[in-house]
């Protein structure tokens, strides 16, 4: 079929602006204003796709989001495949490039379609009927081969090149769909000043206005009314008007996610111009007035090519000009079929029969079509279609009661109009958490009570027809308003009967015949019907043993004959039945508007230290340590990681090492109560640390396990410096926090945290006291004045700095505290007076060699959240005679003092070149099969450059008492032998701290 | 848009926490009272206290302007915390009609002046960072960064800036 089915005037598209586009390769002409489908059905191209199981060609069943068939893939280049879009959304532009899905190797013929022939052997449950046998072939054989031969269109291979933004909004009345309801809503609800949002799928708004002829508003135009309130909505500062935003998601609280699309429908972007935003808006009040979808007729062939819904059939006419056919079946159940016929008629269309399953139809609109001379067949079912890649006949049957029917009337046609009725679009309100009712007038579910502070107005709660939509609309967005504004409108449109029938309409065409239900999933009464023979009762399994209702669409066409149809096999009424839960996202979205702007830079907030950009300039190499960018090791000239750990272990143990430790966690703990808070909170005693003085804490969890740890100081009586480890600053706060608030909250005691006031220069090696000595003012740092494990404040470099004398490496060492702004100044001046003494700077990695070496540990590198202080070697930190600490009473427990506990041990290598795996578990004999006998890991492990050899710590089970023994660490192939030994490799008498 | 984001002028921050003996006598040295009202601001001249918390305040002053050995003097022995913070924070302000649309590219409170009006101050987050964000005026706001969130939230917020076509 290659004519144009183009009317030769009307719609809203514009006739004298031509688009070329292309479909599957092939290039054709459309209109500005034209959807990808109304272009291509301008065309006579009926087939846009093969259907999801058995590859039957298909064509466009709708006009908007619930089109199941016409899915497409839209490419703009290589990385540009936007796949599963329904045609019917796709707005045309110059140069559109679309393609078909879900066949091969083309559209009208499709090997897939086989399946098709097959199909007696593809019953509902296949899959887990079929491939269930021998279980190991799912994996490698059915699964791939059925995602293979299933796929709904294909995903980019190449990363998504396109920006996407975000966005937050509140209103106080935001209103869902703009139909006449929702524009009857915003009239209302803007009139009280507040803020209104109006959001609705299309590219323009208006809904059903957009494609109607003979309506008259206020003595306008269906179409004029509706740009007169577009236009007055536009001009109100307090209205936003959206379009072409989905709002796919009822979310808790009155939060609505709205995907906006903002340049996919344009012929040629600007360069970087986003493409979809996403909207979190946080309504006072919703309105939902998201209309209602047509049901298609249940009959047998009701899938082929050319066979559409009948008011989308109108919208192709009204909005688009274009024809569904030249001589046109129209088969339906319900009165605005009549409204399509009678229009398509006036345009020219030969309307060869209306079969109305109805006995006794009556009303306006089926006297107008009577009146126009309109062949009405009343108590006809459609039976059948037949044609090739498209309808060219229909078998029309007279219904004669207890599902038969007699015999059939062959009516040769090109297109047959179907209409069941209007279905309530109650998706959102279902994801509100709203409970539907059934109505048994309009024979549909509607919303009942809300669980929101939203109310639905319109088609999508049964007032159907358009003097009700705006009066509904109209009394909904006051009420959201909170306001009492009344509005009559006066409206001249002919309405019918809004009942319309739900279920399969009967036929003599035996088992084999396929009267499809759910389009998208090839769901069949068939399939139905078999499910319930089988045992299945609830709807919640019938769903999903049959699949229907669970693709792309989520059954906006089908859900409600489906219920029909179950309802009619069980023998029992559709609202004990029930009905599916509707889920986000109402038509689907891209996962990039999801991921929005986290991506690539934005991915993560990349948290720098004052004295990173140094770093960076004497080529560090870097590690992610949380948010932190660290420099783990300065490499000079070629080395690599292992050569430059090594140079700078020894430097720090032959000369001077720094270090920039400006990550760790500091907290300020202060107020008359401190030394009691930390009393209670740390395992340490406190009370008689004298100020000036530092001690090594450590925090157990309340189940006495090690959380973190660090060095305190006491400025003051009432004044504690804490530190804790990099990554556990936010949680040891909020952990102090939450006691202090929930347990303590008597003590005058407040925490701040100070993490990035102070810019931390470690300063470690037998030179550090040299290299200082010229830069502090009014500081001592002779062993005298400034022992180790003590602190002092004063001047350094002209700057204020908070000195402490610690080591976590085993040398003499200091760490300088300074206002973070002039870090990299002290350390610049540090640097340059460090240079005539070997001064090396040295990173995380050196680090973690330096303090393995001292047998220090790294809390969550040796603990892993279930090691007591004890295991770890730590008793003599605990405050033994304090009342209480966090911790202690778990610590009391007998278990926590077990003798076979895993307690922290060195591990020595009988080969001093082999260095352990860190991970790597350890036995006590050679030679076991698995499952081994394990008693212990391997925490750390490095090479020691000073000691010349690889040295390594463990938690082994009672491994304190087995010191001097032999383990074995078994590895692929053999087992390696190790010494169980002290945890501290290096200079075990301490003496090296003192310089 | 090239103006939209500019740094604060430099000046001291301190945390102020305390018992309400202590908070009494903060007035003496700020001049005004410190404001009770959650997330308000209250100022004089070049002083400002944020109300963060029900006992906790950010006070914003000048530069070297001993503020704070005037509060420590005006607290004395009443319990209280007062913890310098100059250095862990910087202030970026955000200027222009836009200001408000920007902001709501990343932050999740509704900035409409009556809900946000001037003189509110809170912390919230940018997206992934956390801020403290207060309103000078109807289309100024003055937002609180930790250091190390600087260059994230002054990319972020030029992103944020793009209006699409």
């Amino acid at each position: 079929m290659s004519k144009t089915l183009r009317t030769p005037a009307g719609g809203s598209v514009n006739r004298v602006k031509t688009i070329k586009f292309s479909f599957d390769g092939k290039t054709y002409q459309g209109l500005e204003g034209d959807t990808l489908a109304s272009a291509l059905l301008a065309n006579g191209i009926r087939v846009m796709g093969r259907s999801f199981k058995y590859h039957r060609a298909r064509g466009v069943l709708g006009a908007g989001s619930e089109e199941p068939n016409a899915l497409v893939a839209v490419r703009r280049d290589k990385a540009r495949i936007a796949p599963n879009l329904r045609a019917t959304q796709v707005e045309l532009y110059d140069g559109l490039v679309a393609e078909s899905q879900n066949r091969w190797p083309s559209l009208n013929f499709d090997v897939g379609a086989v399946l098709s022939l097959l199909s007696p052997f593809i019953p509902a449950g296949f899959y887990y009927k079929t491939f269930m046998w021998p279980k190991s072939a799912w994996d490698k054989l059915y699964e791939p081969n059925i995602r293979a031969a299933a796929g709904l269109g294909h995903a980019p291979t190449e990363a998504d090149p396109d920006s996407y933004l975000n966005r937050f909004a509140h209103c106080e009345v935001l209103i869902i769909g703009a139909g006449p309801a929702g524009l009857a809503a915003a009239l209302a609800a803007s009139e009280g000043g507040e803020r209104v949002i109006l959001v609705d799928e299309q590219c323009e708004l208006g809904g059903s206005l957009l494609s109607a002829t003979d309506a008259v508003i206020d003595g306008q135009s269906g179409r004029a009314w509706r740009d007169a309130v577009v236009a007055k909505l536009a001009a109100n500062p307090k209205v936003t008007l959206m379009t072409r935003a989905n709002a796919f998601g009822y979310f808790a609280h009155n939060m609505i996610g709205v995907a906006e699309r903002l340049s996919e429908h344009q012929a040629s972007p600007a360069k970087g111009a986003p493409r979809e935003r996403l909207w979190q808006i946080r309504a006072r009040e919703v309105v939902l007035a998201t209309g209602a979808i047509e049901r298609p007729l249940v009959f047998p062939d009701n899938d082929r090519p050319g066979i559409i819904l009948a008011d989308s059939a109108r919208t192709y006419l009204n909005r688009y000009g274009v024809l569904p056919g030249k001589r046109v079946v129209v088969a339906t159940g319900h009165d605005e079929a009549y409204r399509a016929a009678l229009d398509l008629h006036k345009a020219g269309v030969t309307i060869a029969a209306i079969a109305d399953a109805r006995p006794n139809p009556k009303g306006p609109l089926v006297e107008a079509a009577r009146a126009a001379g309109l062949p009405i067949k009343t108590g006809y079912a459609i039976t059948g279609t037949k044609g090739t890649l498209g309808v060219a006949e229909a078998r029309l049957s007279p219904i004669l009661g207890a599902g038969r029917v007699g015999p059939p009337e062959i009516v040769a046609c090109d297109s047959v109009l179907m209409s069941g009725g209007f279905t309530p679009s109650v998706h959102l309100f279902s994801q509100s958490r709203g409970k539907v009712v059934w109505d048994e007038t309009l024979e549909t579910y509607l919303p009942g009570a809300s669980a929101e502070a939203e109310r639905s107005a319109g088609a999508c709660r049964g007032q159907f027809g358009l003097a009700k939509a705006l009066a509904d609309g109209f009394a909904a967005g006051s009420d959201a308003a909170r306001l009492t504004v009344k509005r009559d409108f006066v409206v001249q449109a002919t309405e019918g009967d809004p009942k319309g029938v739900v279920g399969a309409l009967p036929h003599d065409r035996g088992n084999g015949a396929k009267a499809f239900i759910d389009w998208q999933n090839d769901v069949t009464t068939k399939d139905l019907k078999l499910a319930v023979r089988e045992g299945f009762q609830s709807i919640e399994h019938i769903k999903r043993y049959t699949t229907t209702g669970m693709a792309t669409d989520q059954g906006k066409t089908s859900n409600l004959n489906a219920l029909g149809v179950i309802s009619d096999a069980l023998d029992r009424p559709i609202p004990q039945i029930g009905l599916t839960t509707f889920r986000m996202p109402y038509t689907p979205v891209t996962f990039g508007v999801l991921a929005g702007m986290a991506r690539g830079d934005l991915f993560d907030p990349v948290r720098t230290t004052p004295i990173h950009d140094w770093a960076v300039e004497q080529g560090a190499v870097f590690e992610d340590v949380s948010l932190w960018k660290r420099a783990r090791f300065f490499p000079q000239g070629r080395e690599d990681m292992e050569a430059a750990v090594r140079r700078e272990c020894l430097a720090v143990r032959s000369h001077c090492g720094i270090f920039d430790a400006s990550t760790l966690g500091k907290i300020e703990v202060v107020g008359p109560d401190a030394a009691e808070f930390m009393n209670r909170f740390y395992i340490n005693a406190w009370t008689k640390l004298g100020v000036g003085k530092c001690r090594y804490g450590i925090v157990c969890r309340e189940d006495g396990f090690v959380t973190d740890d660090g060095v305190v100081g006491r400025m003051s009586q009432d004044r504690f410096h804490v530190t804790t480890t990099t990554g556990g600053a936010p949680r040891v706060l909020a952990m102090m926090e939450d006691y202090l608030q929930t347990e303590w909250p008597d003590l005058d005691v407040w925490l701040t945290s100070t993490t990035e006031q102070f810019a931390v220069i470690a300063l470690q090696g037998p030179k550090a006291r040299d290299i200082l000595s010229g830069l502090v003012e009014g500081i001592d740092l002779s062993p005298e004045a400034l022992a180790h494990m003590s602190l002092v404040e004063g001047k350094i470099c002209g700057v204020p700095t908070r000195l402490f004398r610690v080591s976590f490496t085993g040398e003499l060492g200091f760490e300088i505290n300074v206002p973070s702004q002039h870090g990299r100044k002290v350390w610049e001046a540090i640097w340059a007076a460090g240079q005539p003494h070997g001064l090396v700077p040295y990173g995380t990695e050196t680090m973690h060699v330096l303090r393995a070496e001292k047998g220090f540990i790294i809390v969550g590198q040796e603990t892993d959240g279930t090691a007591t202080p004890d295991d770890v070697g730590l008793t003599w930190a605990v405050g033994k005679a304090k009342p209480d600490y966090v911790g202690k009473r778990s610590l009391a427990r007998p278990a926590m003092a077990a003798p076979d506990r895993k307690q922290l041990v060195g591990l020595l290598t009988k080969d001093p070149h082999i260095v352990l795996e860190e991970g790597a578990q350890v036995v006590l004999t050679p030679g076991q099969k698995a499952p081994m006998a394990l008693v212990g890991h391997v925490t750390s492990s490095y090479h020691s450059a000073v000691l010349g050899r690889s040295i390594a710590l463990a938690m082994v089970s009672g491994g304190r008492a087995r010191i001097g023994e032999t383990v074995y660490i078994p590895m692929p192939g053999s087992d390696i032998a190790v010494d169980v030994t002290s945890p501290v490799f290096y200079d075990p008498e301490g003496v090296r701290v003192n310089g | 848009m090239v103006d939209l984001v500019t740094h604060a002028s430099p000046m001291a921050r301190h945390v102020l926490r305390g018992r309400p003996a202590a908070l009494e006598a903060a007035q003496g040295a700020l001049g005004f009272a410190l404001p009770r009202q959650a997330c308000r601001a209250a100022s004089k001249g070049d002083v400002h206290a944020l109300w963060l918390g029900p006992d906790e305040w950010l006070i914003l002053s000048g530069v070297s302007d001993g503020l704070a050995e005037r509060l420590e003097d005006a607290m004395g022995a009443h319990p209280h915390a007062l913890v310098e913070v100059s250095d862990r924070q910087i202030g970026l302000v955000i200027s222009g009609a836009e200001a408000e649309a920007v902001l709501s590219v990343g932050c999740p409170l509704d900035l409409g002046l009556d809900a946000f009006p001037v003189g509110m101050c809170t912390r919230t987050v940018l997206a992934k960072a956390e801020i403290g964000l207060w309103r000078t005026g109807p289309n100024t706001f003055h937002l609180e960064v930790w250091r190390s969130f600087e260059a994230y939230v002054r990319q972020f917020l030029a992103a944020a800036a793009v209006v699409p076509a």
